[in-house]
């Protein structure tokens, strides 16, 4: 970890402060008392299964969907995201999995969706200038940004989409799933992004699978399970196994031994003397020396 | 020769080919019509064959005279069109635009003939009715989700069925000769020394923006078109529309009817690649869920759009009436709406949504027009008309779905 742990002492540092939040589908409790907080400059990872409940809470936060109950402070003042628009204003930018890009404009076109200079007599300079200018703040590597969006690679769409939604200067920017459908190469591009992010005084909410990419660049770890706050880890304090244990809600089990013994494959085998191998050493105790 | 100049901060990346100047141009040119990005290619080349074609069958198509009649014959059906343009950019469709446009001619004969209104009253109503229509389609549209399709299909029906019951007992209305309308439609043509004038303020027009243009960008360090390429095109405009003046001008020369209608394509390009709404109309078009996201209020480009389509249709219909200076129960019917459609689908607007531009209506409304011109020059009826239109419609969406294709695999859908 190259930036140190920020000390959450004070609750006023926080921008994003959620309690109690409850959203109900129908018979369905996606989401109960749900707590979250966000620092500026700190990433937080939301981790969890499949139907954990973590797009509904990005979608409350995003004004997609509205809580059944709890209360959102923003900036130590509560507030109420009735709709994506109101979001946007408080500073809370979210980046949706599908990205939501739009296929027949270009790079420019779509950076500026929405929020184009100079709406009568459209500014096409300055909007390709500040174009440049952010994704080379952002080290994007993107050839021209006078192609479709249809001609980039799936990291240079995430971070088009991430690009976009830095214009409106937020304060929160939410990442769902950023790295989910990348190769190794653009997870690092996208990863790097999300230091800059950081380093720039934002408030990321990353949600992911991936424990690789929550450890590599995530301050702390915050589980969901079937709906319910299940854990609220520093990065650094806690080990994959424990947050597989949070997220499957058990502490063995086949998800963590499986992965335990992932890590373990790349350990050389003991050959011992009669030819057997020789049985692994407890995974646990193993993740702890590293 | 080896430049030492900086590159524009746009063409830093080393992966990009160096297409600057004229050869550049050209050479990405090529590249975009390789990736599916056609264009108004398609409709040129086609336009260049049909034409070919008629000028062979009967010496007469190319004459001075006929094509100042088919510019003037091309004008109601093209306003139409344009509004067609606009509904297909969002992938929608409007198929109740012959009859919205047969209701506003038999508003504006009612109104302007048979109970003596002033003639912009009269037309303000009718206007004012397209623009009623539209946003009911928009409201309709958006709250209930009804296809457009279906919408639009009862609206056909509605108000033909109006347009029947207002002109009951009246049958055909005929509009004087010497009312402002047909002599608008009719007489009234662009005196030759004006018609120079207008193509040298354009082709100035376009040497001035894209001269600015370059210089602004090269200012703001980006890659600017150089100044031989901006002084080719517009001497080219120049020379093209000049001698299509001239050519004109040995007949009656260019109808003003037809250039309101020009006018009406200008700024609707305006609108569609310089405005913030155009923006928005091609977004929706391309991927509603972005631009719900991105926040564009997507209800309000639909209605929007819906209303540009219905106002066009009734002022198109108002033209189509001062043309035969008369309306009557068939106005707006037969072929108007299919036309219409037919015409912004052939002049290269896609009927997926999100690709178009406004000239696809008065390059696609041409080669609807001499076709039918063509064909009654050589004493062909309609089924001939039709057939043929019906033909090149074909090809024309085959293409829009071949250059798709296209697009998707050189990654540029
Ligand atoms: N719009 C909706 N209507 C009904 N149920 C929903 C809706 N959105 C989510 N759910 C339910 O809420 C639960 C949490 O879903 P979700 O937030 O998508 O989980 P995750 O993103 O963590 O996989 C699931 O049981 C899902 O079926
Ligand atoms: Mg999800």
């Amino acid at each position: 970890m190259t930036t140190p742990t920020l000390e959450r002492t004070d609750a006023t540092t926080n921008i994003l402060s959620l309690r109690g939040v409850t959203k109900n589908f129908g018979a369905v409790a996606a989401l109960t008392d749900i707590s979250l907080d966000v620092a500026a400059g700190e990433v937080v990872a939301i981790v969890g299964d499949n139907g954990a409940g973590k797009s509904t809470l990005v979608k409350i936060l995003s004004g997609v969907h509205l809580p059944d109950a709890g209360t959102i402070e923003f900036d130590s003042r509560p507030v109420s995201i009735p709709n994506p628009t109101s979001a946007l204003n408080l500073g809370i930018a979210t980046v949706f999995q599908d990205l939501a890009l739009c296929d027949n404009l270009n790079v420019i076109e779509n950076l500026f969706l929405g929020q184009e200079l100079r709406p009568a007599r459209l500014n096409d300079i300055a909007m390709e200038v500040r174009s440049w200018e952010l994704l080379r703040q952002l080290s994007a590597k993107i050839p021209s940004v006078r192609i479709p969006i249809a001609s980039l690679s799936g990291g240079q769409r995430q971070t088009v989409a991430i690009a976009r939604s830095l214009l409106g200067d937020p304060k929160v920017i939410i990442l769902d799933e950023p790295t989910a459908a990348l190769g190794v190469a653009q997870t690092a591009e996208v990863l790097n992004l999300v230091e800059r992010l950081r380093e720039r005084g934002l408030g990321v909410i990353m949600i992911s699978h991936n424990m690789a990419d929550v450890q590599a660049v995530a301050d702390r770890v915050v589980v969901l399970r079937l709906g319910r706050n299940n854990g609220d880890y520093k990065v650094g304090t806690v080990t994959p196994e424990e947050i597989i244990a949070a997220i499957t809600g058990a502490t063995d089990n086949a998800v963590t031994r499986r992965t335990s013994q992932v890590d373990l494959r790349s350990i050389q085998p003991i050959t011992l003397p009669d030819g057997t191998i020789a049985p692994p050493e407890n995974p646990t105790d193993k993740e702890v020396d590293r | 020769m080896t430049t030492t100049a900086p590159r524009p901060s746009d063409l830093q990346d080393e992966r990009l080919a160096n297409r600057e100047g004229i050869r550049g141009t050209f050479a990405g040119f090529v590249d975009k019509i390789r990736g599916g990005d056609l264009g108004a290619l398609p409709v040129v080349i086609g336009l260049a064959v049909i034409w070919t074609v008629l000028q062979i069958l009967n010496h007469g198509f190319l004459s001075a005279a006929n094509l100042v009649n088919l510019l003037l014959e091309s004008s109601p059906t093209g306003v139409i069109a344009l509004g067609i343009v606009c509904v297909l950019l969002v992938a929608q469709i409007d198929l109740s635009v012959g009859s919205v446009s047969g209701l506003s001619s038999a508003i504006v004969g009612i109104l302007f003939v048979n109970l003596g209104w002033n003639v912009f009253a009269a037309i303000a109503v009718a206007v004012l009715t397209g623009v009623v229509i539209g946003w009911v389609y928009g409201q309709i549209f958006n709250r209930f989700g009804v296809p457009s399709f279906v919408i639009t299909l009862a609206g056909l029906l509605s108000f033909l069925g109006l347009q029947l019951y207002v002109l009951k007992g009246i049958g055909t209305i005929n509009i004087p000769f010497d009312s402002p309308l047909v002599i608008f439609a009719q007489l009234a043509f662009v005196p030759a020394w004006l018609s120079y004038v207008l193509v040298a303020i354009a082709a100035a027009g376009l040497f001035l923006t894209d001269l600015t243009r370059a210089r602004a960008r090269r200012t703001a360090g980006l890659s600017a078109q150089p100044l031989s390429l901006i002084a080719l095109k517009s001497g080219a405009l120049l020379v093209g529309l000049g001698f299509a003046a001239w050519y004109l001008n040995i007949a009656r020369g260019i109808g003003w009817m037809f250039v309101l209608f020009v006018a009406l394509v200008l700024i609707l390009n305006y609108a569609l690649t310089r405005t913030k709404w155009g923006r928005a109309v091609f977004a929706v078009g391309g991927n509603v869920e972005a631009a719900r996201r991105a926040g564009i209020k997507v209800k309000t480009i639909y209605t929007s759009v819906f209303v540009v389509c219905s106002t066009l249709a009734a002022v198109g219909g108002i033209l189509a009436a001062s043309r035969l200076a008369a309306s009557s129960q068939s106005s707006g019917t037969g072929d108007v709406n299919l036309n219409a459609i037919a015409a912004a689908v052939i002049g290269g607007t896609s009927l997926f949504g999100g690709r178009g531009t406004a000239f696809a209506a008065l390059l696609g409304i041409i080669v609807i027009q001499s076709i039918s011109s063509g064909l009654t020059l050589l004493n062909l009826d309609s089924s001939f008309r039709f057939m043929v239109t019906g033909l090149v419609l074909l090809l024309a969406v085959a293409l829009d779905s071949v250059s798709r294709r296209s697009r998707t695999n050189h990654g540029r859908a």
